[in-house]
């Protein structure tokens, strides 16, 4: 590995000065993921779950909404991290590499999913149907 | 690279070695549980979110899959899938509750609190119960009210 050498530091190697980058974000993700998974816990307790109309209108609450892309973010953001260490402690060789690309794509997906399926029951146009506002 | 070592190298030695305590237990079960949230929670959330966006009957089919076949006369392959969701849900609960906890014993210990021999070892007891028994709590809440 690098050993501070100006060598060193041309090939990328040693120290790049983000030592506590990964630590932090994972214990401030896992502070917003107390408030924002412990909301969505309660919410999902209280909810009348096989109630697809009042799953909605809950969800299509300006403030839910905006706690639920929170709650994407913080919670994507904080299993990366735990998945990437996942990966680095046992999978070895070429096939890290590959793992850690195939993780990337799950999280940004999966985010990008989320988030888009709560745009799309936000934004809706409000319809007067059966089971509507 | 790490995995190319010759084999004469020593190695860490794994689990099997160590006596099994209750810091141990709750540390490898907070890589546990963190992992399965971050797979099979995460998933079944965005099915959940989807489902919602998608319509009445799409929710509707969700609802049956993982929860309860309302349709008379309901496949062995429904009857399979309902058992197993609530399996899923119930493991998804005591992951949340195991993560959460051992999370908070994780940020007590970040400060630099909770190392002394006998305090580690109870506050680890502790986390491991208390999951358990949140998980027991909230599904006989949920039984409780769906009867």
């Amino acid at each position: 590995m690098g050993d501070g050498t100006q060598l060193g530091k041309v090939r990328g190697l040693g120290s790049a000065k983000h030592g506590s980058h990964h630590w932090l974000q994972q214990r401030l993700t896992a502070l917003g993921n107390i408030l924002l998974v412990g909301f969505l816990f309660v919410s999902l307790i209280r909810l009348p779950l096989g109630d697809h109309g009042a799953v909605l209108r809950w969800a299509a609450n300006p403030l839910v909404a905006v706690a639920l892309v929170l709650l994407l973010v913080s919670v994507f953001w904080h299993l990366r991290l735990g998945l990437q260490v996942l990966i680095e402690d046992y999978v070895h060789g070429p096939m890290r590499l590959l793992a850690l690309v195939l993780l990337n794509f799950y999280v940004v997906g999966g985010a990008a999913y989320g988030i888009f399926a709560i745009a799309r029951i936000a934004l809706a146009p409000v319809t007067a149907g059966p089971g509507g506002m | 690279m790490a995995g190319n070592e010759p084999n004469a190298r020593p190695r860490a030695p794994h689990l099997q070695v160590y006596k099994w305590g209750p810091a141990m237990a709750v540390s490898i079960l907070h890589r546990a549980s963190g992992d399965g949230l971050a797979i099979v929670g995460a998933l079944m959330f965005l099915w959940w979110l989807g489902a919602i966006a998608a319509g009445p009957d799409a929710y509707a089919a969700f609802v049956a899959c993982v929860w309860h076949d309302p349709s008379p006369e309901i496949t062995l392959f429904r009857q399979i899938t309902n058992i197993l969701g609530k399996v899923v849900l119930v493991g998804v609960t005591w992951a949340f509750f195991q993560h959460l906890f051992s999370g908070l014993r994780h940020l007590i210990l970040d400060t630099g609190a909770g190392y002394e021999l006998k305090t580690n070892k109870m506050w680890s007891a502790l986390v491991i119960a208390a999951g358990v028994l949140a998980t027991a709590a909230t599904w006989l809440c949920i039984m409780a009210g769906a009867l």
